[in-house]
């Protein structure tokens, strides 16, 4: 899990990097370059196959993990109170990850089917993905829809970012700590970034 | 004094430091593909059985493991806290196998055996060895090196430790080295399995009866040998720094099939435990001796002040330095506060009874830490971080930190127990019931007086004498399992290589087993309205005021009626609820407490007739004019085996010991 | 003596009952007045099973034995958490001074299919026992060893070591864990013995055995919430479950078997 997890954490980093594209300002011309760039160039869509059968693996693991985590405890407690030992986030992977899953799948509706649509009838060169974010960001439903994802996504991470490394063996006096810290400003940084896109094009600030 | 002919204790000939090493290497042995056929069963998992049991099934025998816990790493050796004691001489402070041997057979107050001690000592050096390879992490110096740091009776150091641990910390080392042989298939593993009874066929023990916890069902297990590796009987008094399943039950069925009992009455009282908070306390708790350290222990000088740290009036942190009586410092100021255990105890119990105890019941002591916080702790740390003139909390701040670090689990242990923080108050303290130097009478070989049949570690009577020095259980557990048993059984089993295993069909298990059921339907059938626990506590009490740590024959007398009473009423109006046939364990206490109250009476009938003080064993009618015991060498020098004859009808025998090497002498800590 | 304040305080109790492995259990309620504040959680269990005995009922089934922290038998879920309210202690160093006057106090035994139940709150843990018995030691038989001091180990590695040999094997963290997982305790016995010299030669085989075996027990998987740590009445650390994920990676990458 873990490292599938930390893998899949390098594709949000190169995301929310395009995605901030956006904040030049300029009508999406640097945001259109970057994407064009990110939907012909032929290394990036080999990637795309690796990031897909990575996803595919987190799922898998997920999924093998909870149903032998549930023949685990067959009978359940009457009442636990885990606020006492543990994050209510770092309980909740599992839902946070189908939150997040459910979002993917609305997300690559949105923008990835048209971009891979206009990939096979040859007209990427046109294919304007900025005035898709334009669209889909002046529907009130989709912002809040997109913000649910954000919010699961940095809970996810805040404790799956640190959590990974525990699980590579990775635990340090010195740099555990330092890990930690890097995993918080991460999850927090990148969420709000990605929540920005949505949020400033419905309110008109970019467009 | 002649010894008895029923008791020959096989010492070899010889001078004493070659008696073991000559016995050793001239004994029988058998070859392995014998040695697989011989099958032997450990009872009890502690110390000595687990280090037995895997020791043994190292060798090649087939071993079978009874333990009542649910896992073979439960047994109570785990509560040990302070250390085990070893002649490694390690310090450079003058230790050998001599001065741990001397001291042991002097602290034990002059009744333990020479030869079985010397040994002890011998082997204590392997002890640490076999467990540092086993991965026991003792505590250790920067350089690298294991630490040690000094206990009760002795002025070198040589006890090694794993913080307030020590026991843990053993026991986790032969539980792993017992499981890689159950791993292996050495080893079977029994455990949440209760013995009810040794079979004897011809004479010899040949197996025994045990019940299954879980199921209820009694079974039957065939051995060419038994080891009795079953602890102390200190629940006897109820209130006790033992575990709650700690139990006499193994020792005394075997008793009752022929094997004597040695020394019942020698019972050790530790001077630091919490003292008892109320009616439905149900077990003591220890501080380790090893407190004794760097704590002092005092009273009140004045009648007054204790009186009104009593009535709340006072608190002990206002008294002054002048107002009070560190009186273990003022009678012994050669050991201060670290003489052995019995004269630490009575010591406490001197200045209770004359009025100077300091809580609510007055039955507790001072044990305080401030002085060595500061002055000890506290100025050697601000010499190393450079502080001139620390003021006095400084002072208490850094020493603080040291002690917190030395004992830090102690103090969580104290304050969680009592809700008193010790850091900022001196400790209450005062003497509990901590451990049973009396078992079942062993030879040379550890074999009880039926042949086939061994008792090991604190089940046995043998190296202790009438008092145990602290950090010497561990080592003599160890010492048993590890390094005495797996030679001196092959004594008798190189005479057994040609017993077949004996079918568990056999009319004596038959027999035997049809015993254990009708005394369990007896306790059934008894249907009255009282708990076990009623009777324990009853019998407990009766043990501690008239059996405890100061005896005297008009207490003792009224004792055995007393405990004849509650044995009448316990088989009239004892309620055992559930049934036989399922996991029970109201039944199993019960079982338990019908055997305490017969070995209740042996241990005042034991401590009745000695009419000295020696040890743990203190009579009030036999004492100096400074109040110490005063032994009768005369008249005493010997073991007091007792064979049951009948119900309340023992007959003594006498094993006369013989001091050839040390001098006998008064022994003084002043 | 005790807590200086004597006090008592009356609770309600709700504790699960269940006759033996193969029946269904259910809760029960006990009311419990007049607890003195200086008792034990498990001393209150004694009174209630002196009450049940003379009022001919069937007392409460519990694991219990040193009643100081050490031996790890005792094990009761108190209110959503092994072992009670308090942080490191073990049920019977849990006092009544934990509790207020009129609580309601739900006591389940550890469940986890790898620790079936007996009866009431005991539940049977060998599969630890299996666990160790898989790996848990240093394979050296008695008589070989060679002289104590000539080991050298670093103070650091020690402490380290017996920090995580302070396990008492009482199952908290299966307990606590939402997955039922036993990386806590098995990490514990790895790293103790991975931290010492004496412990390299076997390194690999041990932490590929226990983790194997520990699998076939049952147990859950680990997802890092840290609830075994926080549970834990011996403060076993997570750094231990690193280790172990340490040593069983390199184990797994460059064993040649």
């Amino acid at each position: 899990m873990g490292l599938t997890g930390l893998f899949l954490v390098s594709f949000l980093v190169v995301h929310v990097g395009i995605n901030a594209c956006i904040f030049f300002n300029d009508n999406g011309e640097t945001f259109n370059a970057a994407a064009h760039f990110m939907a012909t160039n032929p290394i990036i869509r080999i990637m795309e196959i690796g990031l897909f059968l990575g996803l595919l693996l987190h799922v898998f693991q997920a999924l093998t993990l909870t149903l032998e985590n549930k023949k685990a405890r067959p009978i359940a407690y009457a009442i636990v109170k885990g606020s006492a030992n543990s994050s209510w986030y770092s309980r909740s992977m599992g839902i946070l990850g189908s939150l997040l899953l459910l979002f993917l799948v609305v997300h690559l509706g949105n923008f990835w089917i048209g971009t891979k649509m206009a990939q096979f009838n040859g007209t990427i060169n046109e294919h304007n993905t900025f005035d898709e974010l334009r669209e889909v960001f002046s529907k009130w439903y989709f912002v809040i829809i997109y913000l649910i994802g954000v919010f699961s996504l940095m809970y996810h991470l805040l404790h799956g970012f640190q959590s990974a490394f525990q699980t590579l063996g990775v635990n340090h006096k010195k740099y555990t700590p330092a890990i930690k810290k890097v995993g918080i400003w991460f999850s927090v940084i990148v969420c709000l970034l990605f929540a920005a896109m949505p949020i400033t094009m419905f309110l008109g600030i970019i467009k | 004094m002649a010894t008895s002919p029923k008791l020959d204790s096989k010492i070899p000939e010889g001078v004493l430091e070659q008696k073991w090493t000559k016995y050793r290497s001239t004994m029988p042995l058998i070859n392995p593909a014998n040695k697989r056929n011989l099958e032997v069963i450990v009872v009890g998992s502690g110390l000595a059985g687990a280090s037995a049991a895997a020791t043994l099934a190292e060798l090649g025998y087939s071993v079978k493991v009874f333990c009542f816990q649910d896992s073979p790493r439960r047994a109570h050796s785990i509560a040990a806290q302070g250390g085990i004691n070893a002649s490694k001489n390690y310090q450079n402070d003058g230790d050998s196998i001599y001065r741990l041997f001397y001291e042991t057979v002097k602290g034990g107050d002059y009744r333990a055996r020479e030869a079985n001690v010397h040994r002890l000592s011998e082997v204590s050096g392997n002890i640490i060895d076999q467990c540092v390879a086993q991965g026991v992490p003792f505590a250790r110096e920067y350089g690298g090196l294991l630490s040690n740091r000094s206990f009760g009776g002795t002025q070198v150091q040589r006890t090694f430790y794993a913080a307030g641990q020590t026991g843990q910390q053993l026991l986790l080392g032969a539980y792993s080295a017992l499981q890689r042989q159950v791993g292996m298939g050495k080893v079977s593993l029994y455990t949440r399995h209760e013995m009810l009874d040794i079979v004897n066929i011809e004479g010899k023990c040949r197996g025994i009866i045990a019940r299954n916890l879980i199921s209820g069902k009694l079974e039957r297990y065939f051995g060419h040998a038994v080891l009795l590796c079953t602890g102390g009987y200190g629940n006897v008094f109820f209130l006790s720094t033992n575990a709650m399943g700690s139990n006499v039950t193994a020792a005394w069925k075997a008793h009752k099939r022929g094997a004597f009992f040695g020394n019942p009455c020698y019972t050790q009282i530790h001077p630091t435990c919490i003292p008892v908070s109320g009616e439905h306390q149900s077990k003591l708790t220890l501080m380790s001796e090893s407190l004794r350290n760097d704590g002092r222990i005092w009273v009140p000088k004045r009648k007054e002040d204790a009186e009104a740290i009593r009535a709340g009036k006072l608190s002990p942190n206002s008294l002054k330095e002048d107002d009070r009586d560190y009186y273990l410092e003022r009678r012994y100021p050669a050991f201060g506060n670290l003489v052995p255990r019995d004269v630490a105890s009575r010591a406490a119990k001197e200045r209770c009874d004359a009025g100077f105890g300091v809580n609510k019941t007055g039955q507790a002591v001072y044990l305080d830490f401030s002085y060595n916080m500061k002055f000890k702790y506290g100025k050697v740390e601000a010499t190393i971080q450079g502080i001139e003139n620390p003021s006095e909390k400084q002072l208490e701040d850094l020493g603080r930190a040291v002690i917190k670090e030395k004992y830090g689990n102690l103090f969580d242990m104290y304050e969680q127990i009592t809700g008193v923080n010790p850091y900022q108050n001196p400790m209450q303290i005062y003497p509990a019931v901590h451990y049973t130097m009396g078992g079942l009478w062993v030879d040379y070989n550890l074999m009880t007086t039926v042949p086939g049949l061994y008792a090991l570690g604190e089940a046995n009577f043998s190296d202790h004498g009438a008092n145990r020095l602290g950090a010497s259980a561990l080592m003599q557990g160890l010492a048993d399992g590890y390094f005495v048993i797996p030679y001196t059984v092959g004594v008798y089993l190189s005479g057994e290589i040609r017993t077949k295993p004996i079918p568990t069909t056999h009319e004596a298990f038959e027999k035997a087993e049809q015993e254990v059921k009708a005394r369990i339907e007896k306790l059934f059938a008894v249907n009255g309205t009282k708990p076990v626990d009623y009777f324990h506590r009853h019998l407990g009490k009766v043990m501690w005021e008239k059996c405890g740590m100061a005896r005297n024959a008009a207490d003792l007398k009224s004792a055995i009626t007393d405990i004849q009473k509650i044995r009448e009423e316990f088989w009239k109006d004892v309620r055992v609820t559930g049934k036989a046939d399922e996991f029970n364990p109201e039944l199993e206490k019960a079982g338990r407490v019908a055997d305490f109250l017969e070995l209740g009476e042996l241990m005042c009938i034991d401590a009745l007739h000695r009419n000295e003080s020696c040890g743990g064993h203190f009579r009030e009618e036999f004492q100096t004019e400074e109040g110490e015991a005063k032994r009768d060498d005369d008249n005493f020098t010997y073991v007091a085996a007792w064979e049951m004859k009948d119900v309340s009808n023992w007959e003594l025998h006498k094993e006369e010991l013989k001091y050839e090497n040390i001098k006998i002498a008064q022994r003084s800590y002043k | 003596m005790g807590g200086n304040s004597e006090k008592t305080i009356n609770v309600t109790l709700k504790v699960w009952r269940q006759r033996n492995a193969n029946e269904k259990g259910k809760f029960e309620n006990y009311e419990m007045k007049g607890v003195s504040t200086d008792m034990s959680f498990l001393e209150m269990f004694d009174v209630l099973n002196d009450r049940l005995i003379t009022e001919g009922k069937d007392p409460i089934a519990f694991d219990h034995d040193c009643r100081e922290g050490i031996c790890g038998m005792c094990s009761m879920y108190i209110n959503g958490q092994p072992h009670g309210p308090k942080q490191g202690v073990t049920t019977c160093q849990l006092h009544m001074r934990s509790f207020s006057d009129g609580d309601s106090i739900i006591v389940e035994p550890w469940r986890s299919a790898a620790f079936p139940v007996i009866k009431d709150l005991a539940v049977n843990r060998s599969a630890f026992d299996r666990i160790i018995s898989a790996g848990g030691f240093i394979s050296v038989n008695t008589g070989n060893a060679k002289d104590a001091n000539n080991i050298l180990i670093p103070k650091d590695a020690a402490d380290k070591a017996f920090e995580a040999a302070a396990c008492i094997g009482c199952g908290a963290c299966v307990a606590a864990c939402k997955n039922g997982s036993a990386m806590l305790f098995v990490s514990a016995k790895v790293s103790q013995l991975a931290l010492l010299p004496q412990g390299q030669v076997e390194k690999q085989d041990r932490v590929l055995n226990m983790v194997k075996h520990m699998d076939e027990e049952g147990f859950g998987n680990c997802t890092n919430t840290g609830a075994c740590e926080a549970e834990c009445p011996k403060g076993i650390s997570l750094e231990n479950i690193a280790r172990m994920n340490r040593e069983y990676l390199g184990a797994s990458f460059t064993q040649n078997k």
